[in-house]
């Protein structure tokens, strides 16, 4: 059999998610030998023509070359899955998605004329066919873990799209909801960043998107009921994963 | 007291202890660990610990966890293989559970233990693993004496106060400094406890006054289920009432992994990236979530309405059918720990009203 061949890419983020791959070594270590890594330019210079077998990708489209690359490399790899909040919605930067991109620009660079961008940020899926998305901002190591064994080893990924209240519950985490009143997305969005902020006394930000089933409208009702007002309430919705349907639609709370 | 006795016998002791705001259980290094003056306001989707009288050692009632979490544990390795020049070798995966006592199981949740032994130990199916925990697991209940606002244990006849199931059961009479207990056993387990403790045998005042703690907690319920609800969920599978509840629920799950007695769990194997070696564990699922009902071509409950009608018959309804009892045992942690506070009494108060 021949090695599998593996490259990751890199679009609009931070590389937060590829330094989870890299935190992988102990693990990848011990397949070096029976898989090649053909292009990963966090981790080494050397590139190998494709096609792949499995591509993964980080980041956003937020650029027309972007747009134009992403299809390139979904016509060189047999498998693509997109890696964290950026790639699978869009990431914080789609928070220019709702707002006025000139505006910003200007604001922050000193030369805006240099700066050659897109309206809106958006998540891979909204250019090409996806095979798998690894949520969370960023991923977590465990779960990427699994998606790559799983992958190898030619079967489904075990990652649940269930709420971040599950992680809670099996770990026995007290509600920090419930118990302390605390503002908490963990109702709506999908669980695996291993229970993070619940279990430091914190309410969820939502870092892992929308869980498969989601109520915005009830989540938001209770919000309020917890005191909350409606710029705090669309502000919670809006961060990692704004662009992400359902919380683009919490961002909308009357 | 009697939880430094069990520790100086070399038992495990878990109990109620204050941590982040609620009453959860964990071991306890001695009795000193008990949230002693404690107690708890419950009302749907909001808990809080406050104080209460100092003296009293168990005014607070349930809190979020339950005990199933060290009979049934929320995940479980069922067995690893590993890979050989010739085929693969299966292990399973041997647990140590030491001798164990639950201390300060409230009624209700003594009945879930209950049904819980039916649902895993029940002659036609075994779990041997739950067998061997529960052998090595003494029970001390605590009789109510207060009850919160969120329990129901009067109308499921579970509580306030067991007459049987326990090894030994504690009743908290009085409010001063030195306050009596009236201790009861339950089984040949508990009259040896009672026999080494030697305490002097109650009379008739200890009686009454756990005669009139338990009226106290029967006075403190104001939820109820109805008495017919079995028949009246089954009678009802389209009632408007369910999509009206799709609306407030978030199908976060966070009811049934809080019920003491729901049980169901999900099965994964897990192999490392070499694929040498693989393992098989089991973790608490739910009926909120999309994945427990899929087949091929897809999940069969995708609707809020749907999970929400499968949970509520299930546990008040075809329970019956199945085990013979309620799955319900009135705790309330279902209606405290719903982030958006619905109401399983006040769901099936519609379907009885409407009935009338
Ligand atoms: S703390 Fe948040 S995530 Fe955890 S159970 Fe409560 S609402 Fe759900
Ligand atoms: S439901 Fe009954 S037995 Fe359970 S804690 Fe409340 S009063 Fe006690
Ligand atoms: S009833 Fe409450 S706890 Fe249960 S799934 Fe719905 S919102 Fe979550
Ligand atoms: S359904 Fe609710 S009240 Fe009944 S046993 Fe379960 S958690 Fe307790």
């Amino acid at each position: 059999m021949t090695k599998p061949k593996i490259a990751v890419w890199k679009f609009a983020s931070c590389d937060g998610c590829q330094l989870t791959l890299l935190d992988c070594e102990d693990e990848l270590l011990d397949i070096a030998d029976s898989v090649e890594i053909a292009h990963f330019l966090e981790a080494t210079r050397t590139t190998v023509e494709g096609p792949y077998d499995i591509s993964l990708v980080e980041g956003s489209v937020t650029t027309a070359h972007d747009a134009e690359r992403i299809q390139e490399i979904r016509a060189q790899s047999k498998t693509l899955i997109t890696i964290g909040a950026c790639a699978t919605s869009g990431g914080i930067q789609a928070l220019r998605n709702f707002a006025d991109v000139k505006a910003f620009t200007s604001t922050v660079y000193a030369h805006p004329e240099y700066i050659k961008t897109l309206k809106t940020s958006t998540a891979i899926a909204d250019h090409v066919d996806v095979d798998f998305e690894l949520r969370g901002c960023p991923i977590s190591k465990a779960q990427l873990l699994e998606l790559l064994t799983a992958t190898l080893a030619g079967r489904k990924p075990h990652v649940p799209r269930v709420s971040q209240c599950v992680e809670c519950k099996l770990a026995g985490t007290v509600c920090v909801m419930v118990a302390k009143g605390e503002l908490c997305l963990g109702p709506v969005t999908q669980a695996g960043c291993g229970n993070l902020c619940p279990s430091h006394g914190r309410g969820c930000y939502g870092c892992f998107g929308p869980m498969e089933n989601t109520n915005i409208a009830a989540l938001a009702a209770q919000l309020r009921t917890l005191g909350a007002e409606t710029p705090e309430i669309k502000d919670l919705f809006l961060s990692y994963n704004a662009a992400a349907p359902d919380f683009s639609k919490g961002g909308q709370t009357p | 007291m009697l939880v430094d006795h069990f520790i100086a016998d070399g038992w495990r002791v878990i109990g109620p202890r204050a941590a982040n705001g609620a009453i959860v259980y964990e071991p306890l290094r001695s009795g000193a660990d008990l949230p002693k003056g404690l107690i708890d306001d419950q009302q749907p989707g909001s808990y809080r610990l406050t104080d209460g009288n100092p003296n009293r050692w168990f005014d607070y009632v349930v809190g979020p966890q339950n005990w199933k979490k060290w009979l049934f544990p929320a995940k479980q390795k069922l067995w690893s293989a590993e890979k050989t020049t010739d085929g693969f070798t299966v292990t399973a995966h041997e647990e140590s559970y030491p001798k164990t006592v639950l201390f300060g199981v409230r009624p209700c949740d003594l009945s879930a233990i209950e049904i819980l032994d039916s649902v895993f130990d029940n002659g036609d199916f075994t779990d041997t693993a739950y067998r061997e925990r529960r052998q090595k697991t003494f029970i001390v209940t605590v009789q109510c004496a207060r009850a919160a606002s969120t329990c129901f244990c009067t109308s499921m006849r579970t509580g306030p106060r067991a007459k049987r199931g326990f090894d030994l059961a504690l009743t908290e009479l009085g409010e001063s400094r030195d306050n009596a207990f009236l201790v009861e056993s339950g089984s040949p387990d508990g009259d040896n406890v009672l026999t080494a403790l030697d305490c002097p045998a109650p009379e008739k005042q200890h009686h009454d006054a756990a005669e009139k703690a338990t009226q106290n907690a029967i006075n403190d319920q104001s939820c109820h289920m109805p008495d017919d609800i079995r028949h009246l969920l089954r009678d009802n599978p389209e009632h408007p009432q369910w999509d009206d509840v799709a609306d407030r629920c978030l199908s976060c799950a966070n009811c049934t992994l809080a019920c003491p007695t729901c049980f169901c769990s999900d099965v994964e194997d897990i192999n490392d990236l070499s694929g040498d070696h693989t393992e098989r564990w089991r973790s608490w699922d739910s009926c909120f979530s999309g994945a427990f009902s899929y087949i091929h071509g897809g999940s069969v409950r995708r609707s809020t309405k749907s999970r929400y009608r499968q949970w509520m018959t299930h546990k008040l309804s075809s329970w019956h059918d199945q085990f013979g009892t309620s799955g319900c045992v009135g705790c309330g942690r279902c209606i405290a720990w719903c982030p958006v506070g619905i109401d399983i009494t006040a769901e099936a108060a519609v379907f009885a009203k409407d009935e009338e």
